[in-house]
């Protein structure tokens, strides 16, 4: 394709066209902090109400699979960030294949995380007013594993559209879009990764560890 | 002069200690406001008239505030904000603060009626009787959505949470009827759960409560009076009875325990009914309330699924004389029970 | 204020309007300009199906019992009433239909920094508007536009579709909001630098770091609510530990913030119509400018004084009732500011300056009664009665309101190139001024009576208050109609307008009307600011 990006016809020049890109997509990622804000705030209420069934339920979560998780993701942060290298020094095909690891990290990340749902439903650590694990009855149990699940399950909707985005700007570098002059993009999808790895950064301790 | 303004801005009787305070703190505050906004919208229309266009090439100064008078346009109107917010949070927090001394009723808000009970003593739907002179303490909660206890007169108002408790206080000055509303949006009758506070003299107050203590709770009090044209039948288990032959249910339910269309009413309170489809319940207030709103909800095995909804056909009140009627309906006389103090955990707070 | 009379002027050949006509053009637009205009259709729909529901509360009023419908319908048309005019109305109002035409021609651009996501946040708008409208069609909602639980989560009415479609309507406020804080920070012409803003931009500015912060937290409780009503499990079910109070809040959090939104627009275009109506500087830029960003900081903060008897501590009452009066402070600036830029001007009255009037006047009775409210032990009286409801309505219908019909009055010659009836402007904005107090100020001595909110049923001592409200609203009705009326007429039979018919010295006016497709026939460089009037007699005239 072209070895310059290409310039929108509103826009002066390129770089005022990349820092409006960089500038839109920092203001779209405060959204999604804010997002998950609300269920942060919420956390911390029912933490400090229901505090037994909290550390009981914590402790139950498998802290081992999450682990394993958490390294996935990272291993992904890296390869997305190898791609913006990639993409920046022009070599498409190592682009192209960096995003394939960070993309497969991604559904990696949500196997692993369905197999940790998918216990939850075996021993009936189920949200709400399904909730019959009979292990944890106390005050408060449900609300954890409703909290579980609301969180996690946003957050994993998000490593699904990030997965999309990855897989898309895979096929873009396999058909040599990206360049020196054109890799903009390529960091806006890297950004949106890192964001995804950083909310379960907070969530990994606040849900398994404490 | 408190009269006159009171009565130019439509507020209502001030029947509370804490009414009077509220409302020398609101005068000062509304006629500010009036005040304030009048002038800027008057100095709008005079600099319009004074300062008019005269030509079409007319020049107009650059003209730009000085620092001092820009500062005092943000400090006078600061200082009497930050007055009235001194002032109007000590008052708030008085009213969060009850008196040790306090009497305390506690109150159950469900849809769509009001419950009060004191501790050792009596019940009563939709009328809370209190002495003049003495702080109550009411500590409420609800059976099912957030309600709020409202008494214009008290000015005092206070959410009703389920899951929680949550408390107000007042101290009633002139003996009268004043009324309750829910002020919080509860659904379909959320402006007919209306209630009335019935402010007695002390003495008056106390033999009420003897009276009421020496077992004669059978009588309870009706539907309020206040405001209101409603019948003049201040027993609740005779008005749930005259409804119940308006609305027809004795055509199905008979009172004397022979079986007909529908369930008999005799001995139905409390008791274990087994249900179509396996299962049981037990026939409290909420499964026989449940039962006029929702019939087809849970069937009594061996009837019929025929009985019509009462939903929208009955008010809160009469649904509740209703239940009391029910309630009363027993084969063998049981001897009233003194009421005891509801049993709570408080939550947690943060 | 019309063009000097006797000279013909000649309304330009090409222009935005004209140039593809095809209903495709239009659909597929990436015009800021046109995407603006559609805005403008979808909103005043939103405002005549939110006008015709409030016009039948007020109608079911006229009695204290059922009046002509039941109780379920009366919640149900509340409820679609607040949801409609919050949502559908008052956020996009002036945002993206002023917002959108006039921010990129402003700072001398083209566009805006991201113009397909623009024409995006208008058929999210659209799909966010059908699901509600179909909620609304299966019967609606009966919760009121705060959904308090447990109620929401619980009611059997259609709470589901409306939180979607509510939930969808939040992803087009954020991408406005993105739109715009993008296009203020990269896109200015040369010269223009941020004290020589336009103060409509700066208010738009401020919204839009509201709109792209708080309807995150929206999204997220709308959802929460939903997934609860829906599956069952939720946050907010006491019968599992779960606190009601938790909804509201994360419910105010947004909705406070959000009623900077629909106002801190409306403050912009005062600031704008004032400077031209009084052909005069804006007295104290700087400090208009900043206090466009005190709101939209302080405003944040001060959301609990929704909740001061919701069962909140003291603390937590006190702590948001300070906050809620350094954020009235702001907003006196702003009225000290508009009010002095009139002293020594040159002043014409037409029909933006009446409406101007009209806003200085309920910007002060609302905004101190909002200040009322905020003095915790009075708000205990106060709250959840008509009270409240006066208060809100003088601020998003007498201020917010007279802003966006000021906006309309005093764009309509730019953006469609014509001149409306200057005497029926005044007919019906004296109208809709004298309606609007003859409707709302009887709202606050019924708040003051005890009169609660949401009520379908009221004890009779209330009725000859309401009945005088239903009259009242009977002009406001009056009023819009004719508004509509002769603007429909103006777009087809309206005289040329001419560049610059008002003689502003705003950046728009520079350009011809209707502007061109690529917004200038040169772009500009900024040698002045936009409200500077001193020295310079810019007369109005054509092209």
């Amino acid at each position: 394709m072209q070895p310059e990006g290409h310039v929108q016809e509103h826009f002066a020049n390129i770089d005022v066209q990349r820092q409006a890109a960089r500038l839109g997509m920092w203001a779209f990622l405060g959204t999604e902090i804010l997002l998950f804000a609300g269920l942060f705030a919420a956390y911390a209420e029912y933490r400090a109400l229901f505090h037994e069934a909290f550390v009981l339920g914590a402790r139950h979560l498998d802290a081992r699979l999450a682990t394993v998780e958490t390294a996935v993701l990272i291993t992904g942060s890296f390869a997305v960030v190898m791609a913006h290298h990639y993409a920046k020094t022009s070599k498409a095909g190592m682009t192209c294949l960096s995003l394939v690891v960070a993309a497969a990290t991604g559904l990696a990340f949500l196997m692993l995380h369905g197999i940790e749902y998918w216990h939850h439903f075996e021993e009936g650590a189920l949200p709400g007013k399904y909730y019959s694990f009979p292990e944890i009855q106390t005050a408060g149990a449900s609300m954890f594993f409703t909290l579980y699940f609301l969180m996690t399950g946003l957050h994993s909707l998000h490593v699904m559209a990030g997965v999309g985005v990855l897989a898309w700007l895979a096929w873009r570098a396999s058909m040599g879009a990206f360049s020196h002059g054109n890799y903009n993009v390529v960091e806006m999808g890297g950004l949106y990764w890192h964001l995804v790895d950083l909310i379960w950064i907070f969530l990994f301790p606040l849900l398994y560890l404490v | 002069m408190n009269e006159l303004l009171r009565n130019v801005l439509f507020l209502p009787e001030q029947a509370s200690t804490f009414a009077r305070k509220v409302d020398s703190l609101h005068y000062f505050v509304i006629i500010t406001t009036m005040i304030a906004s009048t002038v800027v919208g008057l100095t709008a229309l005079a600099f319009f008239v004074r300062f008019r266009r005269r030509s079409e090439t007319q020049v107009t100064p650059l003209l730009n505030p000085p620092w001092w008078l820009e500062a005092m346009f943000v400090l006078v109107p600061l200082g009497f904000f930050l007055a009235w917010f001194a002032r109007g949070y000590s008052d708030f927090v008085e009213l969060k603060t009850p008196p040790k001394d306090s009497m305390d009723v506690y109150v159950q808000a469900k849809q769509w009626m009001w419950k009060f009970s004191y501790p050792d003593g009596p019940n009563a739907i939709g009328v809370l009787r209190v002495p003049a002179n003495r702080p109550v303490r009411l500590m409420m909660t609800s059976r099912d959505v957030i309600h709020s206890f409202f008494v214009p007169s008290f000015r005092v108002k206070q959410d009703v949470v389920p899951g929680r408790y949550t408390e107000t206080w007042f101290e009633a000055i002139e003996p009268g009827r004043y009324q309750i509303l829910c002020a919080e949006y509860c659904g379909t009758n959320h402006s007919l759960m209306r209630g009335e506070v019935i402010v007695l003299r002390p003495e008056e107050f106390d033999s009420w409560l003897a009276d009421q203590r020496r077992g004669r709770a059978l009588q309870q009090d009706g539907a309020p009076t206040t405001d209101e044209d409603v019948a003049s039948v201040a027993d609740l288990v005779r008005q749930g009875e005259k409804i119940a032959v308006q609305q027809g249910c004795l055509k199905c339910h008979s009172v004397d325990g022979s079986p007909h269309i529908g369930p008999t009413w005799l001995d139905l309170y409390l008791r274990r009914e087994q249900l179509e489809g396996g299962g049981t319940v037990v026939a409290d207030e909420g499964y026989l309330t449940e039962s006029m709103m929702d019939p087809r909800a849970k069937i009594v095995r061996g009837f019929n699924p025929v009985m019509p909804t009462f939903k929208g056909k009955l008010a809160g009140p009469e649904v509740a004389a209703i239940v009391e009627y029910v309630k009363s309906l027993r084969s063998v006389p049981v001897e009233q029970a003194r009421s005891r103090r509801p049993v709570y955990e408080p939550i947690r707070r943060r | 204020m019309s063009p000097s009379e006797g000279v013909d002027i000649a309304f330009p050949a090409h222009h935005y309007l004209n140039e593809g006509t095809t209903v495709r053009s239009w659909l597929l637009t990436r015009d800021h300009k046109r995407i603006g205009v559609m805005f403008l259709v979808a909103v005043i729909l939103a405002l005549l199906l939110g006008g015709t529901f409030a016009l039948l509360l007020r109608f079911e009023h006229l009695t204290p019992g059922p009046t002509y419908v039941s109780a379920v319908t009366y919640n149900r048309l509340f409820t679609l009433h607040g949801v409609i005019m919050v949502w559908f109305f008052l956020i996009p109002a002036i945002p993206s239909v002023f917002g959108n035409f006039f921010i990129p021609i402003m700072i001398g651009a083209k566009d805006v920094a991201f113009p397909r996501l623009n024409l995006a946040s208008l058929y999210i708008y659209m799909f966010g508007a059908a699901l509600t409208t179909w909620a609304m069609i299966h019967g609606g909602a009966d919760t009121g536009w705060t959904f308090y639980t447990p109620y929401s989560t619980t009611t059997t009415t259609t709470v589901a579709p409306m939180l979607l479609g509510i939930f969808i309507l939040g992803f087009s406020t954020i991408v406005t909001g993105i739109n715009f804080i993008v296009t203020i920070h990269t896109m200015r012409g040369p010269g223009l630098s941020w004290m020589r803003l336009p103060l409509f931009v700066w208010a738009i500015y401020g919204t839009s770091i509201i709109q792209v912060l708080a309807t995150p937290v929206l999204g997220l409780v709308m959802l929460l609510v939903g997934v609860e009503h829906l599956f069952g499990f939720g946050l907010f079910d006491p019968a599992r530990g779960g606190d009601p109070i938790l909804f509201q809040h994360l419910f105010w959090f947004y909705s406070h913030p959000a009623v900077y939104i629909m106002i801190l627009p409306a403050m912009g275009v005062i600031s704008e119509t004032v400077a031209a109506a009084a052909r005069k500087n804006v007295f104290g830029y700087r400090a208009v400018a900043y206090s466009s960003l005190g709101i939209a900081f302080v405003g944040f903060f001060t959301w609990g004084h929704h909740m001061f008897v919701a069962g909140q501590g003291t603390f937590d009452a006190g702590a948001f009732g300070v906050l809620s009066m350094f954020v009235g402070i702001f907003t006196a600036i702003k009225v000290f500011t508009w009010v002095g830029t009139l002293y020594r001007g040159a002043i014409r009255f037409t029909t933006p300056f009446a409406y101007i009037c009209g806003f200085l006047f309920f910007l002060v009775f609302g905004g101190m009664t909002g200040i009322a409210v905020a003095t915790v032990s009075l708000d205990v009286h106060w709250h959840d009665t008509y009270f409240v409801v006066a208060h809100f309505h003088f601020i998003m219908v007498g201020a917010a309101m007279m802003g966006f019909l000021a906006a309309l009055h005093y764009w309509f010659p730019k953006m469609f190139g014509r001149t409306y009836h200057e005497g029926w402007g005044l007919v019906s904005a004296t109208l809709i001024i004298l309606g609007f107090n003859a409707t709302f100020i009887p709202q606050f001595l019924l708040g003051n009576m005890g009169m609660p909110r949401r009520y379908y049923d009221y004890p009779a001592r209330f009725q000859s208050l309401h009945v005088a409200s239903t009259a009242g609203s009977t002009l406001l009705f009056f009023g819009f109609m004719i508004i509509f009326i002769y603007l429909a007429l103006a777009l087809k039979y309206g005289r040329a307008a001419g560049r610059n018919p008002w003689g502003s010295r705003g950046f728009e006016w520079e350009t011809p009307s209707p502007p061109p497709l690529h917004n200038f026939e040169k772009l500009p460089v900024f040698t002045h600011g936009p409200h500077e009037y001193q020295g310079t007699a810019e007369v109005p005239h054509a092209a």
